[in-house]
């Protein structure tokens, strides 16, 4: 009885595990071949990966495609960085009734779906445009703005802020540092495990956002690494060796991150203090 | 003269001390404030404001920029709209079936996963939560292609004989929402089961050691043991998952396209369409983005009182 539920449990996760790695096996063997290999069935390296690599970089705008994400995904790491621990800190340390009240509100619009606020958003970039072009529509800003603060990453700080020893601020303020510095010089450094695990779940978000940088970027040369991917996926006649390194391409900075961080990322999620 | 002589000193001893410590509990409110007021104000721009601009819209309707204001019109229309009913039914029928099955499989998974003795642990853990590192649009691109009438996936069930000509995963009304599904949930397992992992490291094993000795059944402690106790947090995930859904967007938009005809259509893209692929009519995209906000709202509710906690 007990082998047998044990060989049932290695059968049922070596299923799942072969499940969820066969598209990645497929995904990095396609890219190495022809793209009629691709459609034959093909589930062996072939030597095509130089070509599809060459192709690639010809027939689409590539290289622009990822300075883009990398600007759009960098800025807006860091700013909701600073804006959402600044926020966290403040709910937390400096708690009071008005504040709370505050801090629930800011909940509720997690509960707004983007797919709502996608309109009123793009009419109001929209009606900014003539007026400051530099943050109006198909620019990378606007990509930027509307996503650098959501009321998730500010509950994630605050939520860690309460582990965070208090009297550690009572010495900084007894050496006489201000409120911001005990901010920037105590808490700040203390809390790099949080900081890590806040920067790793909104870089995978910006860098994979689609739906906002569909409705808002229109020119070519602003398009995103999803947008590019998306419409090489719609082509007719695809050369799927070629887009395969695409999507291997875009998947690698995430995939890096992750396998580099791993455990910053399962600690951050647990909202431990180091 | 005695009285003011009197009143002088003491005023003097008791003025000055709650003076600096009222200013200084001021500046720390200020301080606190000066915190909070950016995220607190950039939320406000960019999530209640434009909710507050999406609800004017709903009462008006037009192409483009030409609004006018029609009052109830555009919900009554939404009422009618066979497209719109479309979406709704296409969104919940991912949802009912989706979310329970991902949960489901997820938490089997950690209880696996979580067995003390289990070998090449964190081969299985890394494996099966790898999928979340894929861009939504990425992994739709490579679900079109692995669920293509010649794709692997046909190609596969072919050769073991499961089916005798290919199914089409994309282009029939069915099988498309199966494969939707299907993509969401190997998407997403991966990430509800840390979930429920690291909750489960938190679970006093003598329980089930405890229940061992009574004969409880694997079954029985996964049922009787396991999800009480992860209730929280499976809560948790299920609304996650459930406001993920509603907004599903670019899964459909990559692999079907909302094909075929509508069948696979959910609202998120149908605001989009509404907005930016036909005419656009602002006015009514903003209606059916309310109808979002309000099933987002139901279900949130339904699953606090299935759950039935008070927290």
């Amino acid at each position: 009885m007990k082998l047998s539920n044990k060989v049932i449990g290695y059968l049922f996760l070596s299923i799942c595990a072969i499940i969820s790695i066969f598209p990645f096996y497929w995904m990095v063997v396609s890219m190495t071949n022809t793209s009629a290999d691709v459609t034959r069935g093909k589930l062996l390296p072939g030597g095509h990966f130089v070509e599809n690599f060459k192709n690639l970089l010809q027939s689409v705008d590539l290289v622009p495609a990822l300075t883009n994400s990398a600007i759009i995904a960098v800025a807006t790491t860091v700013l909701s960085l600073l804006i959402a621990s600044l926020a966290g800190y403040g709910f937390e340390i400096y708690r009071s009734k008005a504040k709370d009240v505050v801090f629930n509100i800011l909940l509720l619009s997690m509960m707004i779906p983007f797919a709502a606020l996608m309109v009123p958003l793009f009419r109001m970039f929209g009606s900014i445009t003539p007026v400051v072009p530099l943050i109006g529509i198909d620019t990378l800003s606007a990509v930027v703005l509307p996503t650098i603060t959501t009321a998730f990453l500010i509950f994630f700080f605050r939520q860690s802020t309460k582990m965070f020893p208090k009297e550690i601020l009572e010495a900084g303020r007894i050496d006489g540092l201000k409120e911001i510095g005990i901010f920037f010089r105590i808490y700040v450094p203390t809390m790099k495990t949080t900081y890590a695990a806040a920067a790793i779940i909104t870089f995978m978000a910006s860098w994979n956002n689609y739906l906002w940088p569909l409705v808002v970027l229109q020119s070519p040369e602003k398009q995103t690494i999803p947008l590019l991917i998306s419409n090489l996926g719609s082509s007719y006649s695809p050369d799927y060796g070629m887009i395969m390194m695409a999507i291997v391409i875009a998947t690698l900075p995430t995939a890096i991150i992750f396998f580099l961080m791993q455990k910053h990322f399962v600690a951050g999620m647990m909202g431990s203090v180091k | 003269m005695n009285i003011p002589d009197k009143l002088g000193p003491e005023k003097l001893a008791k003025k000055p001390a709650p003076r600096p410590a009222r200013s200084l509990r001021l500046k720390n409110t200020m301080v606190g404030w000066s915190f909070v007021t950016l995220a607190s104000l950039l939320i406000g721009i960019f999530y209640f404001f434009p909710m507050v601009q999406a609800l004017i819209l709903s009462f008006q309707s037009g192409s483009g920029v030409n609004l006018s204001f029609v009052g109830f019109e555009n919900y009554i229309r939404l009422f009618q709209d066979p497209v719109f009913l479309t979406t709704v039914k296409n969104t919940v029928i991912y949802l009912i079936i989706q979310v329970p099955v991902m949960i489901l499989l997820a938490l089997f998974l950690s209880v696996v996963l979580n067995n003390k003795t289990l070998k090449w642990k964190g081969f299985f853990r890394t494996a099966i939560f790898l999928p979340c590192v894929t861009s939504l649009v990425a992994y739709s691109v490579v679900f079109k292609y692995l669920f293509a009438p010649d794709g692997i996936v046909n190609m596969t069930l072919m050769k073991i004989n499961l089916v005798s000509e290919p199914i089409q995963w994309l282009t029939d009304p069915f099988w498309a929402k199966i494969t939707i599904i299907l993509a969401i949930t190997w998407r997403w397992t991966g990430y509800n089961m840390i979930f429920y992992l690291s909750a489960l490291q938190n679970v006093d094993r003598s329980i089930y050691e405890a229940a061992k000795i009574d004969g409880a059944s694997a079954i029985q402690q996964f049922f009787k043991i396991t999800i009480p106790m992860l209730k929280p947090i499976i809560l948790f995930t299920s609304i996650t998952s459930t406001i993920g859904t509603l907004q599903l967007f670019d899964e459909v938009m990559n692999i079907t396209a909302g094909g075929p005809g509508n069948a696979t259509m959910t609202i998120s893209q149908y605001i989009y369409n509404l907005s930016f692929k036909y005419t656009p009519d602002f006015g009514y995209a903003a209606t059916v983005s309310y109808a979002i906000v309000i099933l987002i709202v139901i279900f949130s509710i339904i699953q606090f009182k299935a759950a039935g906690d008070k927290k």
